[in-house]
């Protein structure tokens, strides 16, 4: 594959082009694979990355059945931070939010990681001690977040306003090497460096079944016929309960639609990711100019990608309140993604009852930060065979232990 | 150059001039001007900059879809950006300017870029940038973001107000063309209520612009006589200025009415948001007109020919002196004679098509119009405006042959029906050959909840095309929608005369072979810039799939989405990737279908009223008297009340020492007051609850914990049994509505059998907790309920009348004191308080709020939702096992508290946490023991869940959950500080005053 640089552009611009390659192979299914990976979001590719990368496993397929980051991963608001609460959450975002910050060299694609600073805002004395918590708690993680005052927040992002008539602004959670990155980059990134290590990506291509053979997975069936592996993990989000189906087992787990949207886009006003969980809604500028903005989830379970528009009025209310300006811009769309949400809103990344099947799913309304090392994390589970450290607390027994890690206990909004 | 034609406009009032200015320029225009139309009528085509490129752009459409005529309007609290010329009605006064350039419009130093553009073809940015990391923080990503954004940010908060209207209807008609109009007639008197509206501010639509007949009459004619006979009708209501702007689920449908912006002074609302539920939606919203890519179609002149014959027959503008027109359908003959009959030139009409048009070609060569078939444009010659054009075999590689000089080129690539609202709500398209456009497939419509199909299609948005097949299809789906939607429908027969039209013939570039470098200046995306060559690159390289070319290219993702790029833009991708057109497909259609306010989705519900306040009868009296106020939920409480030149730490330690000293109140109102009734009661609180409750004695109280499934503690409170099968639940302020909710869900969901009603009574009451070692002494004073000791006992209540009010008393206390907390009716709230006031001013009284309250139950020990609960903390952790019963075979939680992890000895359990020089542990601290875990994080062993200085004990004190905790008292813990620095602490029991609660039990 030829690398990307400013040289090989340049190079191009006077060959009108033309020496581009494909950035994938658009290959048929092999008959056989030693790893399978159902969903080619940002969590399926990155998996198969790193058991390219760290493993040395590269005779692998990742099946999908739309288009490479279709599903979440390119519906996403793409905020990335690692100030959670719990030390498992901390460990696993964080491993993902520094994998980050070399992403674009490491897959040799510009992914365009913006650390700009996410700021989460305490608005009632309940959210400031939640946050001094958090505070504490990354300290001893080895996250850097520090809660700041009104004043530093104003100064962080001027279009605040901090001294609204219902939630003035207390203070926030700082997270300084939070940011944002281009959400499609990821997948494609990962998805080109896939290619070029020899895995096969296979698009518009549904898994139908789940083979096996004494409690064992042999393979999966596809609308492109049967395909023979002899391990298989199945990274799909949303649809994660219809393939555990397949599989034969069941998952705590729902899917509901959260939405986002954008405003038309503007001349630069906001440098840092805000997200206001007192009012329910965040906001962020994009590079293009438009105003990223998200709130909660729909309170129905449903598949069909399209949400209720009481939730963005609800959202879109919230963010006024913070943002007044924000009123006199248009939106300019509205979408949703089915959302996958285990009991605890952490994700599930384990061992399943079929043999050498593993899953990775849960990441619910905030697994876009998690993508490079949740990839990580459930390579090493699948090439091992068992779940590393990163994984370990993850599996999908601890709803049958109550040995739950509820980040809900810091934050109502979770992305 | 363009300008006002001495005749014409029939939307124009020539006696009412207006006088706008446009980037500082004074300018006149006429009242039923659109801001596109005026600015046109003064010679104003270039109007913004594109995206990337900082080409220079013209008006090119003239409605919705238009892409490049973007300007901000007023200023300061007014300013609004990216509002599009096409569909802002101009008023007198009206400031605009255009944006995305620097230094100004004319001259933009931006436009660097399109030198550059050979290096910044589509995704450019993908593949650069990457080496050195720390240069895409720090230089790339800032400089990038500065050339990011359209309009500027409005710097102000807004100055305008917005609203929410609901309406039900059985039919609502979205488009007030022909289609609509007639599909409408066909309500007339159904006996349905049915809505019509139209996003401009005319009825009719394109007809009347294409001098058509119907019924035997002008068209104009035909839609006012029908506007009048549809207003007419009782059960009909019209509207324009509405616009359709998102298809829901269940006929949920969003309209956005412009009601301020062409009135500004008016104090009228500016934005009306309309959240329509319809039996049945029909769309008549009709189509948009394609552009054609010919290299330079993007210079300010060339413009949809539909436009150009818009500007003049509706506004009496010429959009310049020369039109050529450029087409590969008949429609577009049509602004050749508009232009030729107002008197201007017409050099040529440029067919794609080697047969060239029906009737109407022979009229244009009538009218002594040269008609070129088989011909294409080569290049368009001009900068800031067309000056001619090259013209070209269709079939070729674009060698210029002919070169016409020109100020104006009229394009049609054909039209595209709008279906966005069909496909809002998952309608699906199907390809029409004939026509190569997408239409609305009728066999898979949105549906209802019943499976029924909810959304129709009539007329040119349903893929008819000439008038005379529109008012057939728009009867016959006017008709069915009303037969639909449950109404009788009338007959509707309207008759246009049949057109010897010719077919169209799709034309995805011009000249077919068009070399590389025609390909890089034919733009699809005039905003984004995108062009042909970068949908073919975005082919190359693989982006195979339309949604991954248009988020590679960025096409159709411009304010327009699209309108005018997307079905070119596909049709060029599947030509490159040798695929039909259908197989490619389309991207998703989102709403809105033109961008909507943010202030009108938000609508009243700003600034106070953003949420509903709720606030306790004694509300404005705190207020009054120096109440310190948080939010708590939807209310307001004091967090202290302040006395002059007090400071908040100091009112609250005043407030713990005079209530632990004298008498202090209160305002408990906020505290939720569920009330739990009927012969199954007592069973029903016994699965909600940990304790027992069905034991509950009538005129007792007992304090009862409510755990979630997971047996996490969720909420707290006093249960007062009122009667037999009556309960009166406390929950804490916050958890009033959600446990409420809890309530009904096992109910309606589990146990719906049971004979139970809930009832939130938590505003019926006004609640005061009269606390200290004068509590009784005030109560006595005031007379009436016998609150003695041994007819009110501790954990009793009783019900009479305290100075000569209705009240309810129940003696209870989170405070360690003597206590009573006392509910009246609401209404009798202030009255109450203010008794007491009174009365306890010779003991002392004071109020104290929520912070004292705080402080009091910690130094009790006693625990906090919220606080030592935070949704992974089960009772057991606490120490309340004596709260949870062992009879019971079954309660909310039991399992879950029964699971391996919840029964863990290494659980961490609630203690007290003593500081070892006193001073106030920081909130949130964790205790660590030595080492890290797997993941290199330090090892945790506790934490601190309240911490305060006691003013009673004049130390800080803590509650916090440490592993072993109970067994390890006297032990000392580390608690790092983000500072770097530690605080030691030692475990204690929890409860730091009057341990054998003397105090409240007197
Ligand atoms: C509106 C919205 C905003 C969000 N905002 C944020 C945010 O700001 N920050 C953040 O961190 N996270 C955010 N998230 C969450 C984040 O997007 C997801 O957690 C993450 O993208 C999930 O990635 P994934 O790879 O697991 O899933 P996906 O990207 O959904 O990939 C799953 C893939 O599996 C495929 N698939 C499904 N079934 C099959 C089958 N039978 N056969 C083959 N393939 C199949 C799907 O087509 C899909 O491509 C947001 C989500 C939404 C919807």
């Amino acid at each position: 594959m030829k690398r990307y640089s400013a040289f090989a552009v340049a190079r191009e611009a006077f060959r009108h082009h033309a020496g581009w390659e494909r950035a994938w192979r658009n290959p048929e299914p092999k008959k056989s694979y030693d790893v399978i990976i159902i969903g080619a979001g940002g969590h399926g590719l990155a998996t198969a990355f790193w058991l390219g990368k760290n493993h040395g496993i590269t005779n692998v397929a990742v099946i999908e059945k739309g288009w490479l980051g279709g599903g979440n991963t390119g519906r996403n608001t793409t905020i990335i931070r690692s100030n959670y609460l719990q030390d498992p959450s901390a460990a696993i975002y964080e491993k993902s939010r520094s994998l980050y910050e070399t992403m674009s060299q490491d897959v040799n694609y510009n992914i365009m990681f913006s650390p700009r600073g996410v700021m989460m805002l305490a608005q009632t004395h309940h959210e400031v001690r939640g946050y001094l918590r958090t505070e504490h708690a990354n300290n001893l993680q080895g996250v850097a977040t520090t809660f700041v005052g009104p004043e530093k927040v104003k100064e962080l992002c001027p279009i605040i306003n901090i001294d609204g008539p219902r939630y003035p602004v207390l203070g926030a959670l700082w997270q300084p090497r939070g940011g944002t990155a281009r959400h499609d980059a990821v997948a494609w990134g990962y998805a080109r460096a896939c290619s070029d290590m020899g895995m096969d990506i296979i698009q518009q291509c549904e898994v139908t079944g789940v083979r096996q053979q004494g409690g064992q997975v042999t393979g999966v069936d596809t609308t492109k016929g049967a395909i023979d592996c002899k391990k298989l993990g199945i990274v799909v989000a949303g649809h994660s309960g219809v393939l555990a189906d397949m599989a034969g087992f069941r998952l705590p787990l729902e899917s509901v639609a959260l939405q986002a949207l954008v405003s038309e886009p503007i001349k630069p006003c906001m440098d840092v990711v805000v997200m206001a969980n007192t009012v329910h809604g965040y906001m962020s500028q994009s590079d293009k100019g438009e105003m990223v903005i998200g709130g909660g989830t729909d309170g129905y379970n449903n598949y069909t990608q399209r949400g209720s528009f009481h939730h963005i009025e609800e959202t879109v209310r919230a963010l006024i309140e913070t943002f007044p300006m924000i009123s006199r811009l248009k939106m300019l769309r509205q979408w949703g993604g089915i959302v996958d949400v285990t009991g605890d809103r952490s994700p599930i990344i384990g061992k399943t009852p079929l043999g050498n099947c593993f899953i990775n799913c849960g990441w619910g309304t905030g697994g876009f930060k998690a993508i490079p090392g949740s990839g990580w994390a459930t390579a090493e589970m699948i090439a091992k065979g068992e779940p590393g450290p990163l994984a370990a607390e993850f599996g999908m027994d601890r709803f049958k232990e109550g040995r739950f890690i509820d980040e809900s206990v810091a934050a109502g909004v979770a992305h | 150059m363009s300008t006002r034609l001495a005749n014409g406009g029939r939307l124009v009032n020539r006696d009412r001039a207006v006088s706008f200015s446009f980037n500082g320029k004074q300018m006149r225009g006429f009242e039923g001007d659109t801001l596109a139309s005026a600015l046109l009528a003064g010679d104003q085509m270039l109007v913004g900059r594109s995206f990337k490129y900082h080409r220079p752009r013209g008006i090119v459409a003239s409605g919705a879809e238009e892409p490049n005529g973007l300007v901000n309007l007023g200023s300061g609290d007014m300013f609004e950006p990216n509002a599009r010329v096409t569909t802002t009605e101009v008023f007198d006064g009206l400031q605009a300017g255009s944006q995305n350039h620097w230094p100004s419009l004319e001259f933009d130093v931006g436009a660097v870029n399109a030198k550059l553009s050979r290096f910044l073809p589509a995704g450019f940015y993908y593949k650069m940038f990457i080496h050195p990391r720390p240069l895409w923080k720090h230089v790339y990503e800032p400089f990038i973001r500065q050339s990011a954004g359209l309009g500027k940010a409005p710097k102000d908060r807004d100055g305008e107000r917005y609203e929410h209207f609901y309406a039900h209807v059985d039919l609502l008609i979205i488009g007030g063309g022909i289609a609509g109009l007639v599909a409408a007639k066909a309500a007339i008197g159904s006996g349905l209520r049915v809505l019509v509206v139209e996003q401009t501010a005319a009825w009719g639509g394109r007809a009347p612009v294409d001098g058509a007949e119907i019924d035997g009459m002008p068209a104009d004619q035909w839609v006012a006589q029908t506007v009048a006979e549809l207003d007419a009708a009782e059960n009909i209501e019209m509207r324009t200025r509405l616009m359709g702007a998102g298809v829901y689920d269940h006929g949920y449908v969003l309209g956005y009415e412009r009601i301020g912006d062409h009135q500004p002074g008016a104090s009228l609302p500016k934005h009306r948001l309309w959240r329509i539920r319809a039996g049945h939606v029909l769309t008549a919203t009709g189509a948009i007109e394609r552009p054609l890519s010919f290299a330079g179609n993007d210079v300010p002149g060339v413009m949809l020919a539909s436009a150009v014959r818009d500007y003049a027959v509706n506004f009496g503008v010429s959009a310049g002196d020369r039109t050529v027109v450029v087409t590969n359908n008949d429609d577009a003959y049509r602004t050749a004679l508009v232009m030729k009959e107002a008197g201007l030139d017409v050099p040529a009409i440029i067919d794609a098509r080697d047969g060239g048009a029906g009737a109407l070609g022979a009229e244009a060569e009538a009218a002594g119009i040269r008609v070129l078939k088989g011909k294409g444009i080569a290049k368009v010659k001009g900068g800031k405006r067309v000056t001619g054009v090259a013209t070209c075999a269709m079939a070729g590689e674009g060698t210029p042959q002919e070169e016409i000089a020109c100020d104006v080129v009229a394009m049609s690539g054909g039209w595209s029906p709008v279906v966005h609202l069909w496909s809002h709500c998952g309608g699906k398209l199907l390809w029409d050959e004939h026509h190569a456009f997408f239409r609305p497939d009728p066999e898979r419509a949105p549906t209802g909840a019943a499976g029924e199909a909810f959304v129709s299609v009539a007329g040119s948005a349903n893929g008819a095309m000439a008038l005379a097949n529109v008012v057939v299809d728009a009867a016959a789906q006017g008709v069915a929608a009303v037969k639909a939607a449950g109404g009788k429908a009338a007959k509707v027969a309207v008759k246009a005369e049949a057109e010897d039209m010719a077919a169209m013939a799709p034309v995805w570039m011009m000249p077919q072979g068009a070399k590389y470098e025609l390909r890089t200046k034919m733009w699809l995306d005039y905003q984004n810039d995108v062009k042909v060559s970068d949908v073919q690159l975005a082919a190359q390289e693989g982006f195979e799939s339309v949604e991954h070319t248009k988020r590679y290219t960025t096409l159709g993702m411009a304010t327009d989405q699209g309108k005018l790029s997307n079905i070119n833009g596909l049709a060029i991708l599947s030509d490159a990737l040798n695929q039909p057109i259908p197989q490619t497909g389309t991207t998703t259609f989102r709403p809105p279908y033109t961008p909507i306010s943010m202030g009108a989705i938000a609508g009243e519900a700003r600034d106070t009223i953003f949420q509903p306040l709720r606030k306790t009868p004694m509300h404005e009296w705190h207020d009054a008297h120096g109440a310190h106020w948080e939010p708590v939920g939807h209310w307001r409480r004091a967090y202290c009340f302040q006395q002059p030149g007090e400071s908040v730490e100091d009112a609250v330690q005043r407030e713990v020492k005079n209530t632990r000293e004298k008498l202090g109140l209160l305002d408990a109102s906020t505290l939720g007051k569920l009330i739990v009734k009927g012969p199954d009661a007592g069973k029903f609180l016994d699965m909600l609850y940990t304790n027992m409750m069905s034991t509950l004695k009538v005129g007792r109280c007992r304090y009862g914990l409510m755990c979630s499934e997971n047996g996490f503690l969720m909420d707290d409170g006093v249960v007062a049994r009122l009667s037999e099968d009556t309960f009166l639940c406390h929950t804490t302020s916050g958890g009033a509505d959600h446990i409420h909710a809890h309530m009904e869900e096992w109910l309606q969901t589990e146990w719906w059998d049971w004979k139970v009603w809930v009832v939130n009574a938590t505003e019926q009451y006004a609640q005061v907790a009269v606390v200290g070692p004068k509590a009784r002494k005030v109560l006595q004073k005031l007379g009436g309920l016998d609150v003695s000791r041994d007819a009110l006992p501790f954990m009793g209540w009783a019900e009479g009348e305290i100075a000569g009010i209705p009240a309810r008393a129940f003696r209870i206390s989170f405070s360690g004191e003597l206590s009573y907390e006392i509910a009246v009716p609401a209404n009798y709230g202030q009255a109450f308080w203010d008794k007491l006031i009174e009365a306890g001013e010779e003991f002392g009284v004071m109020p104290y709020g929520t912070e004292a309250l705080h402080i009091m139950r910690a130094e009790k020990g006693f625990i906090m939702i919220g606080d030592e609960t935070d949704g992974t903390v089960i009772p057991q952790d606490l120490e309340l096992n004596w709260a949870i019963s062992k009879k019971k075979e079954d309660f909310i939680g039991k399992r879950g508290q029964e699971r391996v992890h919840m029964t863990d000895p290494d659980r961490w359990k609630l203690v007290g946490l003593k500081t070892v020089d006193g001073s106030v542990l920081p909130d949130g601290a964790y205790a660590v023991s030595e080492g890290s875990n797997a993941n290199g994080q330090r090892n945790v062993i506790g934490r601190v869940t309240s911490t305060y200085h006691s003013p009673t004990l004049d130390r800080g004190i803590a509650m916090g959950l440490v592993k072993h905790g109970p067994d390890r008292m006297g032990e000392r813990l580390e608690f790092p500080k983000v500072d770097g620095t530690s605080v030691h602490a030692e475990i204690c029991d929890p409860v730091f005053f009057d341990r054998e609660g003397e105090k409240q039990d007197v």
